[in-house]
């Protein structure tokens, strides 16, 4: 069973004014089968923990360890870090001109197992994917992200974390800017690679709404670069009915 | 003054479009007449050495092209050798031969001192109803940097069939001009392409005449040179002609290359298409792209359509893309244009990476992606072959600054 273990995290981000501390100690465990949900205001750092563990180079780790089965993450470059089972649905997925998103999901297919595919069988697991989330077979031949509205991006990248079949997937408020149908499209493909147990689910988000749809096991609220509150899914209903004042007020 | 046709009047600038991909419709720098109204000429004292100031010469570093605007280039810095199957005749001819100078005028001063400075022609024909059995193949080699001037006709005579591949290599300073003359019924391919070493500077004026349903697929590949300008022109003299414009280019550090298009409309019923393509890496790569298209009033029944696009794949690289559609009659089938500009930044190599996919081959899927289409659409299969092997050699050149 694979887990991700998170130990006192700190990521500075480069600013003009130099660099600026965004997480200040996290500290998260998540396993194979387990679904963890992070809410919290804005700034609080959600996503900077997202593209951290993703490698993105924008951020600076400072201090702590990321390890996937004892493995550490923060050694392994970005592509590294996708073939040892990380994945990261992206809340801005990027525009790839020139490059189809056939042509694209097979090369990441072929990068992450190491081989190419078996053709007939990916064939028929891309269109039934593509099914499921309700997206239409033109749009494989379209170049990655170009011109998709948001609800296709969102679609896409859930569409990668079904065919990729990652360990631990984080989501990066892939609910924001959804409306309904299109969200509920989406989590019944979160809940698909959820019921297979196999994949370890860090859900981020700022609402509560997607956790009608995606239940997860553990709620952590982020505040201020770190964990302020852990709990089951009541935490989250709380935090719909509170919102996140409680963890904003000033300190006396 | 302005054009005097009663009809509309479309002109839209594309010239502000850089690496961020922004451009903007109808407020360019420059205010610019109708291309109806540029001056051409056979004579030197018609066109002037430009400043670098004209619309024509806006974006070129004409400094780097003063050999070639010389009233005498005397040179003979190129060898040129034909190979072509025996039905296909090839003729080395004077400058008086008549047959020279029937395809279009020249539009600027590098056209304009090609043709007053040859020595010799080379002529290719293609006979009235013979479907050539292999490509012909003219083979420019550059040998001496000297300023040059040369000349060459390619003419498919009616009802004929040709693919003919002009290479230009080695290093060179040379200005061309390469007649295409297709008469009623023919089809000819042909490709030109620049792959100079470093050092050459080269002008070429490619002039194509097209015939009543002549059909012309035009294709030019830019890889080598220090400075390349290329300035295909295609004019239709009768009904039912038919030209595919097709270009591929990729400039590295400190290259410039230039492509220049127009297509005149001033007969019913034809068709163009144009579609570029160009890579950009390295400091000081530049590239530029200006497609005008005309449709003059006469020219009912026009269907028309260009498009440019740029990959830039690293900072400090430049693209300018210019296309000018003008439009004099409303009876046509259609007329549009797209010009983008895209770069491949650093959060595309993220997004790709963390799908598993490795650097290396994260570029490599962009680029050629953004060009097998297109080499496809070329339909000459040793030309594809070498264009893909080609741009497989400018990656791997990018890999090892990369690495370095």
């Amino acid at each position: 069973m694979s887990t991700l273990e998170i130990r006192d995290l700190h990521v500075s981000v480069e600013t003009k004014e130099g660099p600026k501390q965004i997480l200040r100690g996290v500290d998260l465990t998540i396993r194979q089968g387990e679904t963890h949900a992070i809410m919290g205001p804005n700034g609080s750092g959600k996503s900077t923990l997202a593209y951290s563990i993703a490698g993105h180079p924008k951020y600076t780790i400072t201090s702590g360890t990321v390890t996937l089965d004892g493995e550490d993450v923060l050694a392994m470059s970005v592509d590294e870090r996708a073939r040892a089972g990380m994945f990261l649905a992206m809340q801005y997925p990027v525009e790839v001109p020139g490059v189809s998103v056939a042509n694209f999901l097979r090369t990441a297919k072929t990068a992450i197992d190491g081989k190419a595919p078996a053709l007939r069988t990916w064939v028929k697991d891309v269109k039934v994917a593509m099914e499921q989330l309700r997206m239409d077979s033109a749009f494989a031949e379209r170049s990655v992200n170009e011109g998709f509205s948001g609800g296709e991006k969102k679609r896409h990248e859930i569409l990668q974390m079904e065919l990729l079949n990652p360990k631990i997937a984080i989501l990066d408020e892939t609910d924001s800017g959804l409306d309904v149908d299109a969200l509920r499209i989406v989590s019944e493909g979160v809940n698909r690679v959820k019921s297979t147990g196999e994949v370890g689910v860090l859900l981020i988000t700022h609402y509560t709404r997607i956790l009608r749809y995606i239940k997860p096991d553990f709620v952590h609220v982020f505040v201020d670069g770190r964990i302020a509150e852990e709990g089951g899914p009541e935490l989250a209903e709380r935090l719909e009915a509170e919102g996140y004042d409680r963890f904003l007020a000033p300190q006396a | 003054m302005t054009t005097a046709a009663p009809n509309t009047v479309t002109t839209t600038d594309h010239s502000r479009a850089v690496a961020d991909g922004a451009h903007s419709h109808g407020v360019g720098g420059t205010p610019q007449g109708s291309r109806a109204e540029r001056i051409t000429s056979f004579d030197l004292a018609t066109i002037p050495v430009p400043t670098g100031r004209e619309e024509e010469w806006r974006f070129t570093p004409v400094s780097r092209l003063q050999p070639l605007f010389a009233e005498a280039i005397d040179g003979h810095g190129i060898r040129t050798t034909v190979v072509a199957p025996n039905e296909v005749q090839v003729e080395l001819v004077g400058r008086d031969d008549a047959r020279l100078g029937t395809a279009g005028t020249p539009g600027d001063r590098t056209a304009v001192t090609a043709w007053n400075s040859f020595a010799e022609a080379t002529v290719v024909t293609i006979p009235t109803e013979v479907v050539a059995s292999e490509h012909v193949s003219i083979r420019v080699e550059g040998i001496d940097t000297v300023a040059t001037a040369s000349h060459i006709l390619v003419h498919a005579q009616r009802h004929s069939q040709a693919v003919v591949v002009l290479d230009h290599l080695g290093s060179a300073t040379l200005t061309e001009t390469v007649e295409i003359v297709v008469d009623d019924g023919a089809h000819l391919t042909l490709v030109s392409v620049q792959d100079w070493a470093t050092g050459a500077v080269h002008a070429a004026s490619h002039r194509i005449r097209l015939g009543r349903d002549a059909r012309v697929k035009h294709v030019v590949v830019t890889f080598g040179g220090d400075v390349v300008r290329v300035t295909p022109d295609a004019e239709f003299t009768a009904p039912g002609g038919d030209v595919e414009m097709v270009g591929l280019y990729f400039a590295d550090a400190d290259q410039h290359q230039e492509h220049r298009l127009f297509v005149d409309h001033a007969v019913p019923t034809c068709k163009s298409r144009v579609t570029y393509k160009g890579a950009l890496q390295g400091a000081g790569a530049h590239t530029v792209w200006v497609g005008d298209v005309l449709i003059r009033a006469a020219a009912e029944g026009t269907d028309t359509y260009e498009l440019n696009r740029n990959l830039v794949l690293s900072e400090g690289a430049r693209a300018d893309s210019v296309p000018n559609l003008e439009i004099e009659t409303g009876e046509i089938e259609g007329a549009g244009h797209a010009s983008a500009t895209g770069r491949f930044d650093d959060e595309q190599l993220f997004y790709l990476m963390a799908r598993g996919i490795p650097e290396i081959d994260a570029r490599r899927l962009v680029v050629r992606g953004f060009f097998t289409e297109l080499i496809s659409e070329i339909g000459v299969p040793e030309v594809e072959e070498r264009l893909i092997a080609s741009i497989e050699a400018e990656l791997e050149k990018s890999m090892s600054v990369l690495g370095a």
